[in-house]
C-alpha cells in the first residue's frame, strides 16, 4: 500500500484522537501438511484506518468474517497484526512488550460477547473483580473490598453478591459483572465485542443503557462491535461499516443511516425491519447474493463487486473489478467517507427505498 | 427492534438487582450428586464394602492363609460360612482379604496413573510447542503397545506382587489421563475467561495456576473414579492369569481362577462365586458414583443450570 493511499483513506486527523489505527493488517497464516508449511494468508483485516475521540462511541458493523472482532482483538493485543500501528494517546500499542505492555493493558479493556464463558466458573464475583485490581496494584488492602462493592453498585448489582459464583446469575447479570471487571482498572477505552448479542432482547436494552450511563458518568470511550444495526444506531456516535477486512463506509451515525452512499451499507440498512407496519410493508429489501467471499482470496478491485447490486444495475463496469476504490469524503455529507466508485449512483438508486430506522420520538 | 426494545434510560436505574439465596460450588455439587439415585446407591454399597474390608479382619479374627484340612473343598457350614477352597482355606476370609487387596491395588494405581498423566498433560498443555509434541508422541507410543504385552514384560522383569501390580496398571493407564488433561488445557486456553485475564495483564503462568488447573479438577475426578473400576478389573485379570499378587496372598482374581477346573465351576460354586459377586458389586458401584460425579461436577451444566 502506498503512502498516498493511506493518507487518502485516513479519517480526518484530529489532534485529540484517543485511539488512532493506521493501515492495520491482521493476516492469519494458512498452514498445510504435517510440516505446517504456510500456503497462504487469511486477510482478516487488510488495511484499516480508524480513529476514536475521547468520550466517543465508534460502532463497528459488518457480517461475520468482515474482520470486526479481529480489529477489537488487535487493539487489546490478542493477535499479532502483520503491519500497521495502533496508537493510544500517541503510544503505539503494537510496539509494547512484557512489563510495559502489561502496565498499558490498564488503558484498554474488553467486554466479551458470551457472558457464560467470559467468567471463570470456579471464582466468586469478588475474586473475578479483584484480579484486575491486584494485577495493577489498585485498591490494595482494606480498600479492596470497598472498591469491589463500589464496582458492583456501579453496574447495578447488589454488593452482597461478592461471595457468589457466576452460575448463580442470569446472562444479563453476568454481563454486568463482565462490565464491572472491565471498569475495575479505570480504562480509557473499552472494546465491547458484541456485548449484547448473546442476551435476551429485553435484557439487551438494559445492558446498552448501562453502558451509555457509565459513559456519561465516567467519560468512557467505546469501540462497539456489533452486527445489529439497530443497537449500533442507538449507542454509536460514528459508525464504520466493514466488508472483508476493509472499511467501506464510515461517518456520523445519523448521516450514515439517513444517507448511505455505499451499496453494501445500503443493502445492510435495507434489511433492518421498520417498526411501522405500513412502512415495513412497502420497504424494499436488497438481498445480497451468496456468502461473503473468502478472505484468503479476496476479489480484485472493489472487494464487494462480486455481490454488488449496483454494479449489476450499472451494467457491470470494468472499473469495479479492476480498481480498488479509496475511502473518500463525500463533499455534500460532512464526516461521511465512502469507498465506492459510484457513490452518487448508489445514493440515487437507494433513495426511493432508502430505509431509515424510524424512531417514534 | 431499536425503538421499542431500548427502554428509556431511567428504567435501568430503577431495578437494582438484589441478592437472594446463595449456594456455593460444593453445596451445589453435593445437591446434584444426592439427587442422582444410582450414584447414591453406588456410594452406599461402596462404603459398606470398604467398611467390611477394613474392619472385619480387625473385629472378627479370621485367617485367610492357614489351611484347615477338615474344610478342604467343603460347602458352606456354621464354622465356615462360605465353605472352604481347594486348599481348605476359609472362603469368607479370603474374599474379605482379597477385597482389601483389590481396593488397595485399585486406589494405588489410580494415584500412580493420575499423577503421571496429570503431570505429563499439564507440561504438554501449558508449555505447548516442542515439549508438547515430544510428550504427546511418547504418549502415543504407550497407547500403541498392547497392554497385556507391556504387563507381561514388566512383571517378568520386576516380579509379581502388589507393588508391581500397582506400578504396571499405572503404566498402562496414564496416557489417557495425559491426553485428557492436555485436551482440557487446550480448550481452556481459548476460553473467554482466560482471554479476559490476558487482557487484564495476568501472566501466562498465573493463568495456568489460577484459571486452568482448577477447571480440570472436575473432569479429572471423574476419570480417576472410573479409573478405580478399570484398575480393579485389571488387577483381578492379572491375578487370574497368575501375574498379580503372589500366593498365598488372597486375591479375588486368583479365587475366580480356581473355576478354570470344570468340576469346580460346576459343582463347587462357593469357591469362586463370592469373589465374582464382590468384583461386580465394586465395579458397578464405582461406575455409578462416577456417573453421579460427572453430573455433579460438569462445568457446562453448572453454567446454565
Amino acid at each position: 500500500m502506498s503512502i498516498a493511499e493511506t493518507t487518502g483513506a485516513a479519517a480526518p486527523e484530529m489532534p485529540g484522537d484517543l485511539l488512532r489505527i493506521r493501515d492495520l493488517r491482521v493476516h492469519f497464516p494458512i498452514t498445510s501438511g504435517i510440516l505446517q508449511r504456510r500456503s497462504g494468508w487469511v486477510r482478516a483485516v487488510d488495511g484499516v484506518d480508524l480513529s476514536i475521540q475521547p468520550g466517543e462511541t465508534l460502532g463497528l458493523v459488518g457480517e461475520s468474517g468482515s474482520g470486526k472482532t479481529t480489529i477489537g482483538r488487535a487493539i487489546v493485543r490478542l493477535n499479532e497484526p502483520r503491519t500497521g500501528t495502533i496508537e493510544l494517546d500517541g503510544t503505539n500499542l503494537l510496539s509494547l512488550e512484557g512489563r510495559e505492555l502489561r502496565a498499558r493493558r490498564r488503558d484498554v479493556q474488553m467486554v466479551f460477547q458470551d457472558p457464560y464463558s467470559s467468567l471463570d466458573p470456579r471464582h466468586t464475583v469478588g475474586e473475578i473483580l479483584s484480579e484486575p485490581l491486584s494485577v495493577h496494584g489498585l485498591a490494595t488492602g482494606s480498600a479492596r473490598h470497598d472498591r469491589i462493592a463500589e464496582l458492583l453498585t456501579m453496574v447495578g448489582l447488589d454488593p452482597a453478591f461478592i461471595e457468589r459464583f457466576p452460575h448463580e446469575f442470569s446472562g444479563g447479570q453476568r454481563q454486568r459483572i463482565g462490565i464491572a471487571r472491565a471498569l475495575a482498572v479505570e480504562p480509557r477505552l473499552i472494546v465491547a465485542d458484541e456485548p449484547v448479542s448473546a442476551l435476551d432482547v429485553s435484557v439487551q436494552a438494559q445492558v446498552i443503557n448501562l453502558l451509555e450511563h457509565l459513559q456519561d458518568r465516567m467519560g468512557l470511550t467505546y469501540l462497539f462491535i456489533a452486527h445489529d444495526l439497530a443497537v449500533v444506531k442507538h449507542i454509536a456516535d460514528r459508525v464504520a461499516v466493514l466488508y472483508l477486512g476493509k472499511v467501506v463506509e464510515i461517518g456520523p451515525v445519523d448521516t450514515l443511516y439517513a444517507h448511505p452512499h455505499h451499496p453494501y451499507t445500503i443493502a445492510l440498512l435495507s434489511a433492518v425491519p421498520i417498526p411501522d407496519a405500513r412502512l415495513e410493508r412497502d420497504r424494499k429489501r436488497i438481498i445480497l447474493k451468496g456468502d461473503i467471499p473468502s478472505p484468503a482470496n479476496p476479489p480484485s478491485g472493489c472487494r464487494f463487486h462480486t455481490r454488488c447490486w449496483l454494479r449489476e444495475k450499472l451494467g457491470n463496469p470494468e472499473r469495479c473489478a479492476a480498481e480498488e476504490p479509496a475511502l473518500l469524503p463525500r463533499p455534500d455529507r460532512p464526516g461521511l467517507e465512502t469507498a465506492c466508485h459510484f457513490p452518487e449512483e448508489a445514493a440515487e438508486a437507494a433513495r426511493p427505498a432508502a430505509p431509515t430506522v424510524v424512531e417514534p420520538d | 427492534m431499536a425503538a421499542e426494545t431500548l427502554a428509556p434510560a431511567e428504567a435501568e436505574r430503577a431495578e437494582q438487582i438484589v441478592a437472594g439465596e446463595h449456594e456455593g460450588l460444593v453445596r451445589m455439587a453435593v445437591r446434584r450428586f444426592t439427587r442422582h439415585r444410582l450414584a447414591m446407591l453406588g456410594l452406599v454399597t461402596l462404603v459398606t464394602i470398604i467398611a467390611i474390608a477394613a474392619l472385619a479382619p480387625v473385629l472378627l479374627p479370621m485367617d485367610p492363609i492357614t489351611p484347615d484340612y477338615e474344610n478342604l473343598g467343603m460347602p458352606p457350614s456354621a464354622a465356615h460360612l462360605l465353605g472352604g477352597d481347594l486348599s481348605g482355606r476359609d472362603v469368607l476370609a479370603r474374599v474379605i482379604y482379597g477385597t482389601r487387596v483389590s481396593l488397595i491395588a485399585g486406589l494405588g494405581s489410580v494415584v500412580v496413573f493420575v499423577s503421571i498423566g496429570t503431570a505429563v498433560g499439564l507440561i504438554a498443555g501449558s508449555l505447548g510447542g516442542v515439549a508438547d509434541q515430544v510428550l504427546m508422541r511418547i504418549t502415543d507410543i504407550f497407547l500403541s503397545i498392547p497392554p497385556l504385552l507391556l504387563i507381561i514384560v514388566f512383571i517378568s522383569i520386576v516380579g509379581a506382587g502388589l507393588g508391581s501390580v500397582i506400578a504396571v496398571i499405572g503404566l498402562v493407564y496414564w496416557p489417557q489421563t495425559a491426553r485428557l488433561v492436555r485436551g482440557q488445557l487446550l480448550g481452556l486456553r481459548e476460553a473467554e475467561f482466560v482471554t479476559a485475564s490476558r487482557v487484564i495483564g495476568v501472566r501466562e503462568r498465573e493463568i495456568v495456576v489460577r484459571h486452568m488447573i482448577p477447571n480440570i479438577f472436575g473432569p479429572l475426578t471423574v476419570v480417576a473414579t472410573f479409573g478405580v473400576a478399570s484398575a480393579i478389573l485389571l488387577e483381578a485379570a492379572l491375578s487370574f492369569l497368575g501375574l498379580g499378587v503372589k500366593p498365598p496372598t488372597p486375591s479375588l482374581g486368583e479365587m475366580i481362577a480356581s473355576a478354570r477346573t470344570p468340576s469346580v465351576l460346576q459343582e463347587q460354586p462357593w469357591v469362586w462365586l463370592p469373589a465374582g459377586i464382590v468384583i461386580a458389586l465394586i465395579v458397578m458401584s464405582v461406575n455409578f458414583v462416577g456417573d453421579g460425579l460427572r453430573d455433579a461436577l460438569d462445568p457446562k451444566a453448572s453454567r446454565r443450570g
